[in-house]
C-alpha cells in the first residue's frame, strides 16, 4: 500500500506543481490545494499506513498508528484552509481591482515599488 | 444566489440544531473519541454555511448577530489566557491539569484545563470561517 | 513569579495602561501617573542595598524554557543594584522634568510615556538578568525603545534619521552579541552568568574564546558609543532632551559599561581584552573630547562629551582588569583602576544629567541651544547658571566636586598601567597617561565653552525666537537634586565607598574568593609629591590658556575633511548597500510569480536530488507494507485521475469541483487509514472550502475565452514531472528507512497517565504539543483579519474613482 501510496502523492505533486506554474491565478489557488493534500498524504505514509488501531486508547488494542503524523496534519490541514481562503480572497480583489486573473498581466512595471 | 427554496429553508430549520448539537458533542467527545476544538468549531460553522445558504446573510446576520472577528479575538484571548494561567502556580506555559469529580447520577466525570483551552480554538475556528464567508458573502 | 520579577516587569506593565489613563484623564499631565513608580522602585531596591555591599547577592528563578537552559533568573548583586538604582533614580527625576519639558497641550505624551516605560523596564532587565538569553531580549528591547524615543518627533527628519542610525549601529552589536553567546555556550553549556564565571579559567585556552570575546565587546561598543561606533549618539541628540538625559548618557549607554564590568571576571584573563577595552576606551576618550570642543550646539557638545566619559570608564575597566593576574601584588595596586571606574560612573550620572536638564531649560525658555546665539543668560537664568557652574567644573575635574575625585583616582589608573608587566603594556603603557592627559585638557575646554558661552558674555535677545527667563519652579527640581548630589559626594566621598566596594566584589570575584579586601577610600588630597595633582594643575592652566585663545587654533578643525569622517562612511556605506542590494534583488526579482516558483522548485529538485545521489539515500524495503485491498485501488486511480484532469479542466467551476472530488476522496483515505480525526475534520473543511470557492467566484465576471486558452508548456511539464518523481523517491525512501523508533510510543503511554485522555491526537493537540495549536489559532486569526482587511478596506482606489 505505501508503495502505491508513494506513486500517488507523486502524481498530486506532479499536478499540483504544473498547476502553480500556469498564468491563470485560479488555477494557481487549486494548485496549492492540490499541493497541500500531497503533503497531508506523505506525512501519513512516512508514518506507516494500517500499523495499528486508531489512536483512542477506548479501543483497547494491541498496538495502535501512530497519532503523531495525524495531529501534524490536522494542523496543517486546518492552516491550508485559511490560507486558501486568504488566496481565494487575494484573486478575488484583484479581479475586481485589476479585471485579470492573468499572473503575467498583473506583473508590476520594473522598478515600480 | 437563489433564495425561496422552501424544501431546503424548512429542513434547514431542523438539521441546524441538530448539526450545532453534534458539534458540540463532538467538541466535548475530543479527548476521548474522534472530535475536539477543530472539528466541533468547523461542524458549527458548516452549520451555519447551511443556514447561508438556505436563507441569505441577512436574515442569518439577524439569527447570529454576532461581530466574528470578536468571536475570533476572544477565542485566542481564551486559549492564550488558559495556557498562561498555568504561570500562576509557577509551571511552564501550556501545562493542563485535569482530576476526576463523581457527581450525583452522572457517575465518573473528568475536568480538564484543556478543554478550556479547546474552547477558544473552537471559537477561533468559528470566528474566522465566519468571518471569511461573511465578509466574502457581504462583499457581492 | 516573585516580586522582584514583578519589579523589573512593572514599568512594562504600567506601560499597557497609560493609552488608557491619557484618554481618561486629559487634563492631567500624564506624567504624574508615572511618577510613583520609579520613586516606589527605587525605595524597593534600596531595600537590597544593605545585603549587597555585604557581597550577599539575592536570586530568583522563573523557569520560561527550561529544556533549553533558558530561565528568568533575576539576580540583584551590587552591579546590578548600582544600576538599578541609577535607572529608577534618575528614571523618577527625568519623568518628573518631563511633566515640565513637555506640555500636555502640543506632544503625544501617550506615546512618549509608553516608550519610557518600555525603556526603563527592558534596562532592569538587562542588569538584573542572569541568564544571557534573558538579557540579550532586554538589551534588544533597550535598542527598540531608544528607537522610538529618538523619532519620537517624527515628522523632522532629523530624528528619523538619527533614530535609524542609532538602531542600525546598536542592533548590529546587538546581534553579534548573541553570537557572543551562543559562542559562550558552546564552551560552558550554560547560560548563566554565575555560572560561566566559575568556568573562566578553564575557557581561557578555548579556540572560540577569541571569537566570544570580539562578538561581546562589539555589543558593549556599539552600546556605549565607543570609538569608531560613537557616530550614533549625537544624531540621537535628536530626541527630547529628558530622553538625551535619562537614555542617552545615564543609562542605556552604560549599558555597554555594565556589559564590561559583567564579563570582566569571565573574559579579563586574555590580554585581548584588556587591550582592547582599555586601548578602544582611551581612544575615545581622545577622540570625544576632542571633538566636543569644535561643537556649537550645546547638545552636541554634551553628547561627544558623554562618548569621551564613556571611553574614561571604559579604559578603566580595562586597566583594573589586569589586577585578576596579580592577586598577590599590594591590595588595591590595579584595583584601583576599578574603583576610579565604579565612582566615576556614578559621578557621570549625577553631573551629566544635571547638564542635559539645564541644556533643555536653556533649549525650553530661549529656543535656541547654539552657543553663537547665547550668552549673557547669567542674570536671566540665576538658578540655571548656578546649575550649569557645578555640573560643567565637576565634568572639568575641578575641587570640590565628585569630578575632580575621580578625575584623580582616574590618573593614578591611567599612570599605573605601564606597570603592567605583560602583553607589551610596560613599552606602550606610556601612552595611556599621555593621552588620558591630554583628553581632561580638551574636556576642560569644553566644560568652560557651556559655561562662560553660554551665561556670560554679551546678551544677545535679537537672535533669540522668545523672551528668555528663569525656568518654572518644577523643572529645576530635578537638576537641583542632582548637583546637591554632585556637591555632597564631592565633601564627603566616602559615604559612598561601601556600595563602591560591593560593586568592586562583582566586577572582580575572584580576588574576593582569595580572600582580598578591597581599600576603598578616597582622598582629595595626595600631597605635593603625587603626579596625580600636578597633572591637575597642568589640565587648568593649559586649558584656561587654550580656552583664552581658542580663536587662534580652532582652525585645525577645519582642515579635516568631512568625507573622511565615520559619518560620511556611515552614510556612504548605507548608500552603498541600498544601491547594491537593489540592483542584486533586480536582477533576479522579475515580478512574475512564475518565475519565483520556478526558483524554489528547481531549487527543490537540485538540493533533494543531489542529496539523495551524494548520500546514496535512496532505499527501498517492501517488506513491512501494509496490503492492498481492491477498493483502495480504486479510490488511488480516482484521485491519480482527478488530479491529472485537473490540469486539463476548461472552465473553473470544473477544476473547482475536480479538487473537491480529490478532497473527499482524501478524506476517505484518512478512514481508511485509521484516523478518523482526520476524516472527519477533512470532510468538513472540504465542504466548507468548496462553499467558499463557489462564493467568490459565483459573481465574477467571464474571462474572455481566448485568455482560458492554454498552452502546454514544456519547461512547466519538466520541472514537474521532476518534483512528482522526486516526492515519490523520497516518500518511498522514507517509508523504507527506519534509523530510528517513532516517539509516539511515548503518547500512547502517557495520554491517559498524564492527560487523562483517550484520544490520542486530541491530547496531543491540546496538550502534548498546544504551543503549535496556539500558533496555529493565531495564524488562523492573521489570516481572517487579512481576509477581513483586503474586503473591506478600500484604500487609494476608490478616491481616485
Amino acid at each position: 500500500m505505501e508503495i502505491l501510496m508513494a506513486f500517488l502523492i507523486g502524481i498530486i505533486f506532479m499536478s499540483a506543481t504544473y498547476l502553480m506554474l500556469s498564468k491563470s491565478l485560479l488555477r494557481i489557488i487549486v494548485g496549492t490545494g492540490l499541493l497541500s493534500h500531497g503533503v497531508h498524504l506523505l506525512l501519513l505514509t512516512m508514518g506507516g499506513l494500517k500499523t495499528g488501531a486508531a489512536p483512542l486508547l477506548g479501543q483497547h488494542a494491541e498496538a495502535y498508528t501512530d497519532p503523531l503524523p495525524q495531529a501534524l496534519i490536522l494542523t496543517a490541514i486546518v492552516i491550508s484552509f485559511g490560507i486558501t481562503a486568504l488566496f481565494l480572497v487575494v484573486a478575488y480583489r484583484s479581479y475586481q481591482e485589476l479585471g485579470t486573473d492573468n499572473m503575467e498581466l498583473m506583473r508590476g512595471k520594473e522598478g515600480n515599488e | 444566489m437563489k433564495t425561496n427554496n422552501l424544501i431546503l429553508q424548512t429542513a434547514t430549520k431542523v438539521l441546524v440544531f441538530i448539526i450545532l448539537l453534534f458539534s458540540v458533542y463532538m467538541f466535548f467527545a475530543g479527548h476521548y473519541e474522534p472530535g475536539g476544538g477543530f472539528i466541533g468549531g468547523l461542524m458549527a460553522s458548516g452549520a451555519i454555511v447551511l443556514l447561508l445558504i438556505a436563507y441569505d446573510i441577512k436574515t442569518v446576520r439577524k439569527i447570529l448577530p454576532f461581530n466574528f472577528i470578536k468571536v475570533t479575538a476572544t477565542g485566542l484571548l481564551f486559549s492564550a489566557g488558559t495556557s498562561a494561567g498555568a504561570l500562576f502556580f509557577d509551571k511552564p506555559l501550556l501545562t493542563h491539569w485535569f482530576t476526576y469529580v463523581h457527581p450525583p447520577l452522572l457517575g465518573k466525570m473528568s475536568l480538564h484545563t484543556a478543554v478550556l483551552f479547546d474552547t477558544g480554538v473552537f471559537l477561533v475556528v468559528v470566528g474566522v470561517t465566519m468571518t471569511i464567508i461573511q465578509t466574502i458573502g457581504e462583499s457581492e | 513569579m516573585s516580586l522582584l520579577h514583578l519589579a523589573i516587569i512593572s514599568p512594562l506593565i504600567l506601560a499597557i495602561f497609560i493609552p488608557f489613563v491619557h484618554k481618561t484623564f486629559p487634563k492631567i499631565h500624564t506624567g504624574w501617573f508615572l511618577l510613583p513608580l520609579p520613586i516606589l522602585l527605587f525605595v524597593y531596591f534600596l531595600s537590597f542595598l544593605s545585603g549587597a555591599i555585604k557581597g550577599q547577592a539575592t536570586m530568583e528563578t522563573l523557569p520560561w524554557i527550561p529544556s533549553l537552559g533558558i530561565d528568568f533568573t533575576a539576580r540583584v548583586d551590587s552591579l546590578g543594584l548600582l544600576f538599578a538604582l541609577l535607572i529608577t533614580g534618575i528614571g523618577a527625576l527625568v519623568v518628573l522634568y518631563s511633566i515640565y519639558y513637555l506640555s500636555k497641550e502640543k506632544e503625544k505624551l501617550n506615546q512618549f510615556y509608553v516608550y519610557l516605560l518600555l525603556f526603563m523596564g527592558a534596562m532592569l532587565g538587562v542588569v538584573l538578568s542572569d541568564n544571557l538569553i534573558v538579557l540579550y531580549a532586554f538589551w534588544e528591547l533597550t535598542s527598540f525603545s531608544s528607537f522610538l524615543l529618538i523619532g519620537y518627533w517624527n515628522h523632522r527628519e532629523r530624528s528619523r534619521y538619527g533614530a535609524q542610525k542609532s538602531m542600525l549601529i546598536t542592533v548590529f552589536g546587538g546581534l553579534s552579541m548573541l553570537g557572543g553567546i551562543l559562542l559562550l555556550y558552546l564552551m560552558t553549556g550554560t547560560f548563566s552568568i554565575t555560572e560561566s564565571i566559575g568556568l573562566a579559567e578553564m575557557i581561557v585556552t578555548h579556540e572560540l574564546f577569541t571569537a566570544a570575546l570580539i562578538c561581546f565587546l562589539l555589543g558593549a561598543f556599539t552600546k556605549s558609543a565607543q570609538f569608531p561606533f560613537h557616530i550614533w549618539l549625537p544624531d540621537a541628540m535628536e530626541a527630547p532632551t529628558p530622553v538625551s538625559a535619562y537614555l542617552h548618557s545615564a543609562t542605556m549607554v552604560k549599558a555597554g559599561i555594565y556589559l564590561v564590568a559583567r564579563l570582566t571576571p569571565i573574559f579579563a584573563f586574555s590580554g585581548l581584552w584588556i587591550w582592547l577595552v582599555a586601548g578602544i576606551g582611551i581612544i575615545t576618550l581622545f577622540w570625544g573630547s576632542f571633538s566636543a570642543v569644535r561643537h556649537t550646539d550645546l547638545k552636541g557638545i554634551l553628547a561627544y562629551s558623554t562618548i569621551s566619559q564613556l571611553g574614561l570608564i571604559m579604559s578603566l575597566l580595562g586597566i583594573g582588569a589586569a589586577a585578576l593576574h596579580y592577586p598577590s601584588i599590594d591590595a588595591g595596586f590595579y584595583t584601583a583602576a576599578v574603583t576610579a571606574a565604579v565612582f566615576h560612573l556614578l559621578n557621570h550620572a549625577t553631573f551629566k544629567g544635571s547638564l542635559f536638564m539645564m541644556v533643555g531649560i536653556v533649549d525650553h525658555e530661549t529656543g535656541t541651544r547654539d552657543i553663537r546665539n547665547l550668552g549673557g543668560l547669567m542674570t536671566i537664568m540665576p538658578i540655571t547658571f548656578t546649575i550649569a557652574v557645578i555640573g560643567a567644573f565637576s565634568m572639568a575635574g575641578l575641587p570640590p566636586f565628585n569630578g575632580f575625585l575621580s578625575k584623580e583616582m582616574f590618573f593614578t589608573g591611567m599612570l599605573r598601567a605601564q606597570e603592567i608587566g605583560f602583553f607589551n603594556m610596560d613599552t606602550f603603557g606610556i601612552i595611556f597617561p599621555i593621552l588620558a592627559w591630554i583628553a581632561s585638557v580638551f574636556t576642560f575646554i569644553y566644560s568652560m565653552i557651556i559655561v562662560f558661552k553660554t551665561f556670560t558674555g554679551k546678551f544677545q535677545p535679537e537672535k533669540l525666537k522668545v523672551k528668555p527667563h528663569e525656568a518654572p519652579i518644577g523643572m529645576l527640581i530635578s537638576p537641583v537634586i542632582l548637583v546637591s548630589l554632585v556637591v555632597l559626594i564631592g565633601l564627603f566621598p566616602n559615604t559612598v565607598a561601601p556600595l563602591i566596594k560591593g560593586v568592586m566584589g562583582s566586577i572582580l570575584p575572584q580576588l574576593i574568593q582569595e580572600g582580598m579586601e578591597f581599600d576603598v577610600h578616597i582622598y582629595h588630597w595626595h600631597g605635593f609629591d603625587s603626579p596625580e595633582l600636578w597633572m591637575t594643575v597642568g589640565v587648568v592652566i593649559i586649558g584656561v590658556l587654550l580656552y583664552k585663545y581658542m580663536a587662534k587654533w580652532t582652525g585645525v578643525y577645519t582642515r579635516m575633511p568631512e568625507r573622511f569622517s565615520f559619518n560620511a562612511a556611515y552614510d556612504n556605506g548605507l548608500a552603498m548597500i541600498q544601491k547594491g542590494s537593489n540592483s542584486f534583488t533586480n536582477a533576479y526579482m522579475t515580478n512574475s510569480i512564475r518565475t519565483y516558483l520556478i526558483y524554489i522548485f528547481a531549487f527543490f529538485i537540485f538540493i533533494l536530488g543531489t542529496t539523495m545521489v551524494v548520500k546514496n539515500a535512496f532505499v527501498l524495503d517492501t517488506t513491512n507494507v501494509a496490503d492492498i485491498r481492491a477498493f483502495e485501488v480504486v479510490l488511488v486511480a480516482i484521485i491519480a485521475i482527478g488530479s491529472i484532469s485537473i490540469l486539463f479542466a476548461k472552465s473553473r467551476m470544473t477544476s473547482i469541483i475536480l479538487l473537491g472530488a480529490v478532497g473527499y476522496s482524501v478524506s476517505l483515505f484518512y478512514a481508511i487509514f485509521r484516523a478518523p480525526d482526520l476524516a472527519l475534520t477533512q470532510l468538513v473543511i472540504e465542504t466548507v472550502s468548496v462553499a467558499l470557492f463557489l462564493l467568490a467566484f459565483y459573481h465574477l465576471p467571464k474571462v474572455n475565452r481566448h485568455e482560458e486558452k492554454r498552452t502546454f508548456k514544456m519547461g512547466n511539464a519538466l520541472i514537474s514531472v521532476g518534483v512528482g518523481a522526486l516526492v515519490t523517491l523520497i516518500a518511498l525512501s522514507a517509508h523504507s528507512s527506519k534509523a530510528f523508533d517513532s516517539i509516539s510510543q511515548y503518547y500512547v503511554e502517557n495520554t491517559y497517565k498524564k492527560a487523562g485522555g483517550e484520544n490520542m491526537v486530541n491530547v496531543i493537540l491540546v496538550d502534548f504539543r498546544g504551543f503549535d495549536t496556539l500558533f496555529e489559532i493565531t495564524v488562523l486569526g492573521i489570516a481572517a483579519l487579512g481576509i477581513f482587511s483586503l474586503i473591506k478596506l478600500r484604500l487609494t482606489r476608490g478616491k481616485e474613482q
